[in-house]
């Protein structure tokens, strides 16, 4: 009797057709859910460019870049974006000032100084103060390092940028630190080896050879905390009262593109007035903004790429 | 020039490159107790400030326009069902992506794109996702300013963290244990399915735990939707007495989330009402401390326990 050729048979062959089909629907459903971002990163610029669209049926690409005045929701309203990025950019270079070194040094002494159980215990820390909600972050600047600025120096008014930025560099500092030893890190051990074999201090195997060596990584680390803290709302909101003003002095108050967008959410506009575009129309320039620095970022990293 | 005077000046190159390094060290280890002084600076300025007030009727009342009657009730109950949408939706999903990405995707084009995509939608502000969620969510889809819209706000925002956290607890999974379930006639699905995300659990785990952490605490994009900052009642509650025992009603209603009672209690003049807010940001730290912590602990159990 010949045995059953059981391999073709019918019942077999629906099965594997079964079996088949469902692996491709499986593969379907994964592949739908992975193109949501790239749907996510549409459905954004559609919604920002359309609402400012009609905005700018109402104002003057011109008068938006040039005006010096911000004041939508006012009877005499203009619409310059200067003020709200005047007070974007100081905030920012601020907290840049804080962040960037502090950044830097932290990463170099966990990198290259600190012994092993200093590193294991410094950056789970590191990560918890990074992991601290940004509302928490705006109450200590209001109403902890707001008074305390005020005793050094007394003519500081109760909002300022200068606060609220200082704040903003110590929220950036685990960002940095933390991108910046890693980029440290990942550059292999004989190159510091053979530093160090020509009698080189760890500090200047840090600065003259691992540091070039990690450029790529560096500079992508500082474009990341440039973007945090142009992108960052909470804080300034809290400590940097929301009047947009023309200022280049961090000791005065002042609106950020962010603190606009807040402060016109906080209030109740009619969806579809000129005001609720406005928040569109800022929101567009802070997205152009930070894609600004996160191309840099990718030209930097392709520019310096080390290969080991 | 004799023996000993170039003997003599090497030494003193020696010493000079010496004391930088000493010096790096030094600067090292005070940047970051900086950092850790800040932290200290940050939780005893909200214990002082906050812990009389945290007792059992804080968690229990409602907020009320008597600081000393006022509590959090409405905003961790809104916290909590918040979180559950924004789990529920960015988890699948996320994973889902990642899964697509490290096991299906073919290297084309399409794929290149989506990967850019994922990254980019990582740096872009949280405030720039509340846009997205005003126009889309409560808007477009007529979801208003309920739960449904703030979880479905703060999961797009996470969908990046989730993403990148699965292909790194994927990539880790040797290529051996997906040979060997081929080799018994796996197919692909099952393959994932049954051997590759049973063994990165733990490290999505720690993505997700981490994306949740971030969303908790995230201000600004549900401040963008319009959420209400006054709400003294609570949504009906998702179990019901009677058949068939599960409502969605809760979906579609307004609510509070901690960061915005917190927000709303720092805005207010009087001094009271800026204890309640330390009090709140005390939980909120406190909440995702534990988070970020149980997250860090996972991911150290892992690289501990697992060695292929």
């Amino acid at each position: 009797m010949p045995t059953p050729d059981t391999h073709h048979s019918p019942k077999n062959l629906r099965h594997n057709y079964k079996r088949y089909l469902k692996e491709r629907t499986i593969e379907l459903l994964l592949f739908l859910a992975a193109s949501l971002s790239v749907f996510i990163t549409f459905a954004i610029i559609y919604l920002l460019v359309s609402e400012s669209l009609v905005f700018f049926e109402h104002v003057s690409l011109w008068d938006f870049l040039t005006d010096t005045q911000w004041t939508p929701l006012f009877d005499d309203a203009h619409y310059g974006i200067l003020p709200l990025v005047s007070g974007t950019a100081i905030s920012s270079l601020v907290a840049l000032v804080i962040a960037l070194p502090f950044g830097t040094i932290i990463a170099i002494y966990l990198s290259e100084f600190a012994p092993f159980a200093v590193r294991e215990i410094a950056k789970p820390f590191l990560e918890l103060l990074g992991g601290i909600p940004t509302v928490v972050y705006g109450y200590f600047a209001l109403l902890f390092v707001t008074p305390l600025l005020q005793t050094i120096l007394p003519g500081l008014p109760g909002f300022s940028l200068l606060s609220a930025g200082l704040v903003m560099g110590i929220m950036i500092i685990p960002y940095v630190s933390s991108m910046t030893e890693d980029a440290m890190r990942s550059v292999p051990m004989h190159l510091r080896e053979g530093s160090y074999a020509i009698g080189a201090t760890r500090f200047q195997t840090a600065i003259k050879v691992v540091m070039p060596a990690s450029l790529s990584g560096i500079a992508a680390a500082y474009i990341l905390g440039i973007s945090r803290a142009v992108g960052e709302t909470m804080v300034v909101a809290i400590a940097a009262g929301m009047q947009p003003n023309l200022v280049w002095n961090p000791m005065e108050p002042a609106a950020t593109i962010t603190t606009y967008i807040v402060q016109v959410s906080l209030g109740d506009l009619p969806h579809g007035s000129i005001g609720y575009q406005t928040i569109f129309a800022a929101g567009l320039t802070l997205l152009l903004l930070t894609l600004v620095f996160n191309i840099l970022g990718h030209l930097l990293r392709k520019r310096y790429r080390e290969v080991y | 020039m004799n023996h000993s005077d170039n003997l003599n000046e090497i030494r003193a190159i020696i010493a000079h490159h010496k004391r930088w390094d000493l010096l790096a060290l030094i600067a090292g280890i005070i940047a970051l107790m900086i950092a850790v002084l800040t932290f200290i600076a940050l939780f005893g300025n909200m214990i002082i400030d906050g812990m009389p007030r945290l007792n059992w009727e804080f968690f229990t009342s409602f907020p009320s326009r008597k600081p000393e009657m006022a509590g959090i009730l409405s905003a961790w109950v809104g916290t909590t069902l918040v979180m559950l949408v924004t789990a529920v939706a960015a988890v699948p999903l996320g994973v889902a992506a990642g899964v697509y990405l490290e096991e299906y995707a073919p290297k084309n084009f399409i794929t290149e794109i989506i990967e850019i995509n994922v990254t980019n939608l990582a740096g872009v502000p949280s405030i720039i996702y509340g846009l997205l969620a005003l126009g889309l969510f409560v808007y477009e889809l007529g979801l208003g300013q309920s739960i449904l819209s703030a979880g479905l706000t703060l999961a797009l925002l996470i969908l990046p963290i989730v993403i990148v956290a699965t292909r790194e607890a994927i990539r880790s999974i040797p290529v051996s244990i997906r040979e060997g379930a081929y080799a018994l006639g796996a197919t692909k699905w099952q393959t994932v399915a049954d051997h590759v995300l049973p063994y990165s659990a733990a490290g999505i785990m720690t993505g997700i735990i981490i994306g949740l952490a971030r969303a908790i605490g995230e201000t600004a994009p549900i401040i963008t939707i319009g959420a209400l900052t006054f709400i003294a009642f609570l949504p009906p509650s998702p179990l019901q007495d009677q058949f068939p025992f599960i409502s969605f009603e809760w979906l579609m209603e307004p609510f509070t989330v901690m960061p915005i009672q917190m927000f709303n209690w720092i805005s207010r003049p009087q001094e009271a009402f800026q204890h309640n807010a330390a009090a709140a940001g005390l939980v909120l730290v406190i909440m995702t401390l534990l988070m970020n912590g149980l997250a860090i602990y996972l991911r150290y159990r892992l690289r501990k326990n697992i060695k292929w």
